[in-house]
């Protein structure tokens, strides 16, 4: 019994112990949870990736080294369905249905940054409509983006097919990490270049006029191209209306005695 | 409308003949003019209800475009400007908006049907023939306009007194110069304007989005970056005629992807300097892509290789795009060396 009673002793005073200095381990905790992720990460990438990228993100003739695109790239890839790509592809590589949960997203761009270090993936507070400056945002997107996204946004034509897809319903974070990492063929605009707070004010600019609660007082927007799809609809649907009408009148005679 | 509810004495007494001129063919005329056919009545030409109904509803569509008109003023007055209602199938759109445009377009529209309704069942209809006839005015008509002409001449004493005749002659030749004055103003000639920039060496390349001079460390491979000479602010009354003529696109290549000599020379690093100025009609042109390094034009589709001097691969540009020359400075900023060796943007007269 008394050997009972001291094994219960040991063994809470050792919890306790072991409860009180724990917490000074936290950070090689946090490595485990790391260097975990980065195996699982691992093993996704062997599935998903390494046949384009190579077995160790080294790169092919099929898909680009991976060494140094850091997290942001991986999560906008696998994030927007565009990664992993099939094998043939057209002109450029779509968004579709994404097919990984978060969770292995944020392995696989563990892994991926285990390779090289690049961009992070932002934060909430990077891309957070808070503290942005809408009209400074819509000076940049004009001066940096509109070029080929249009200029709300909604995007446009490149060469050969390429095309520059519309910014339309794009999540906030993969919007920044786009502008981060230029996926593709558009070109990146580091924070050098594009600062944080600027890529914020883009962002704060697309949700004003892009956004759920973006006024329309025109209505039928028309894919919101400007004058050519407006132009377009005046002369076919509105000089065809006008002309049926004409047509209509004239073919109705007044006379009492139809001949 | 059936014929039954027309009252007798409405009804004609007999349907028209042909009318008009009617010839028959002889040696002169070998085709028979048939005049035209015989003239056809309307119900409201026979029947005065009928005739009365479409007053009325000419009438009423005059009414209707009155009450839209007030219906515009009323909303113009009344809806608040950020009221917004949902329409099929426009969508959600501003109510002001909706209810200006409907009033207006149903007020001219009525308008417009009226008197086409009122000029197809009311207004006469018989076709009339009007013969034609010669041009030339009678002898006698000329004779005495050829009188007073020359009677006006003598009273008006122009042929006496010469003074009065040159010193107006010379009136009426002069007036018009002052007309032709006014196209001094499409010169002077623009000289050497379209030949420089605000670009020379040692002025700093600016980043527009920042607004700070920018550092070869700043610009990555891969990345875009749009450059304004140092001094050169949004608020100079300037501005807009200098940033026409100096915007500069800046991307950076691996050396090893540049195939031009010349580019890599006056490149630092792989980061090059481009104007973004089209060498066709002057659009500013930045839709490039990173991975083929083209630049494409959105207006005309001029498409520039910017690894090989920006060579034109596509469309209608005519010349590559200028090159800025630069380098870096004692502090480490980039720095122009020099302004563009040839004119930005689309070719001119002297352009040579």
């Amino acid at each position: 019994m008394a050997a009972l009673v001291v094994l219960l002793i040991a063994l809470t005073l050792s919890g306790g112990l072991y409860a009180a200095f724990a917490p000074a381990d936290k950070a090689q905790a946090d490595d485990t949870a790391q260097s975990l992720a980065i195996e699982e990460g691992k093993k996704l990438y062997q599935v998903g990736c390494a046949s384009c990228h190579g077995t160790g993100g080294q790169g092919s003739s099929d898909g680009p080294s991976l060494v140094g695109v850091g997290a942001a790239a991986v999560d906008f890839q696998v994030g927007t369905g565009r990664m992993p790509a099939a094998t043939s592809q057209g002109p450029q590589v779509t968004k579709k249905k994404n097919i990984y949960s978060q969770a292995q997203i944020d392995q696989l761009a563990a892994y991926i940054s285990s390779l090289g270090a690049g961009p992070a993936v932002p934060t909430t507070n990077d891309y957070s409509p808070e503290g942005a400056d809408i009209a400074k945002g819509g000076e940049l997107f004009r001066t940096n983006c509109a070029q080929c996204h249009n200029f709300t946004g909604k995007g446009g034509a490149l060469t050969h097919g390429k095309f520059a897809p519309s910014l339309d319903g794009v999540a906030p974070k993969h919007i920044y990490e786009a502008m981060q990492t230029g996926p593709q063929n558009m070109p990146s605009f580091p924070d050098t270049t594009l600062s944080q707070q600027n890529k914020k004010d883009i962002i704060a600019y697309l949700n004003a006029v892009n956004g759920d609660q973006t006024d329309n007082p025109g209505g039928l927007e028309l894919g919101g191209l400007g004058p050519v799809s407006e132009g377009l609809f005046a002369w076919i649907f509105g000089l065809g209306a006008l002309i049926v009408l004409a047509v209509w009148v004239a073919a109705r005679t007044a006379k009492a005695k139809k001949s | 409308m059936s014929s039954h509810d027309i009252p007798e004495e409405n009804l004609p007494a007999e349907q028209d003949t042909a009318h008009g001129a009617v010839t028959v063919a002889d040696e002169e005329n070998p085709f028979a003019d048939p005049g035209l056919p015989p003239h056809e009545h309307r119900v409201q030409d026979i029947d005065e209800q009928a005739a009365r109904r479409s007053e009325r509803t000419v009438a009423m569509l005059f009414t209707v475009s009155m009450l839209a008109t007030l219906g515009f003023i009323a909303s113009y007055v009344t809806i608040p400007t950020d009221k917004s209602i949902f329409v099929f199938p426009i969508g959600h759109l501003s109510a002001m908006n909706f209810a200006l445009g409907l009033t207006l377009g149903v007020a001219l529209f009525a308008i417009g049907a009226g008197a086409v309704h009122w000029a197809r069942t009311l207004m006469s209809d018989m076709e009339i023939a009007d013969e034609r006839h010669p041009i030339e005015a009678s002898p006698e008509v000329k004779t005495k306009v050829l009188a007073d002409f020359k009677q006006g001449a003598k009273e008006s004493q122009l042929g006496r007194r010469k003074l009065i005749r040159n010193t107006m002659f010379g009136a009426l030749a002069l007036f018009p110069l002052s007309g032709v004055m006014l196209l001094r103003d499409l010169g002077p000639l623009p000289g050497t304007k379209l030949r420089h920039t605000l670009w020379s060496k040692g002025k700093l390349l600016v980043n527009m989005n920042t607004n700070e001079p920018l550092r070869p460390s700043d610009v990555a491979v891969g990345s875009l970056t749009f450059a304004k000479p140092e001094g050169l602010e949004e608020n100079n009354e300037d501005f807009q005629t200098e940033i026409a003529k100096a915007a500069l696109m800046i991307v950076r290549l691996q050396p090893d992807n540049i195939k031009d000599k010349r580019e890599l020379e006056w490149s630092h690093q792989g980061i090059v300097a481009f104007s973004k100025i089209c060498t066709h009609v002057g659009c500013p042109i930045s839709l490039y892509e990173q991975q083929t390094h083209h630049v494409l034009c959105p207006c005309h589709q001029s498409t520039f290789d910017l690894s090989d001097g920006a060579r034109v691969i596509f469309g209608p540009a005519g010349h590559a795009l200028p090159q800025l020359r630069i380098g870096v400075n004692a502090d480490g900023y980039l720095e122009a060396l020099g302004d563009f060796e040839e004119p930005v943007g689309p070719a001119f007269w002297e352009r040579g």
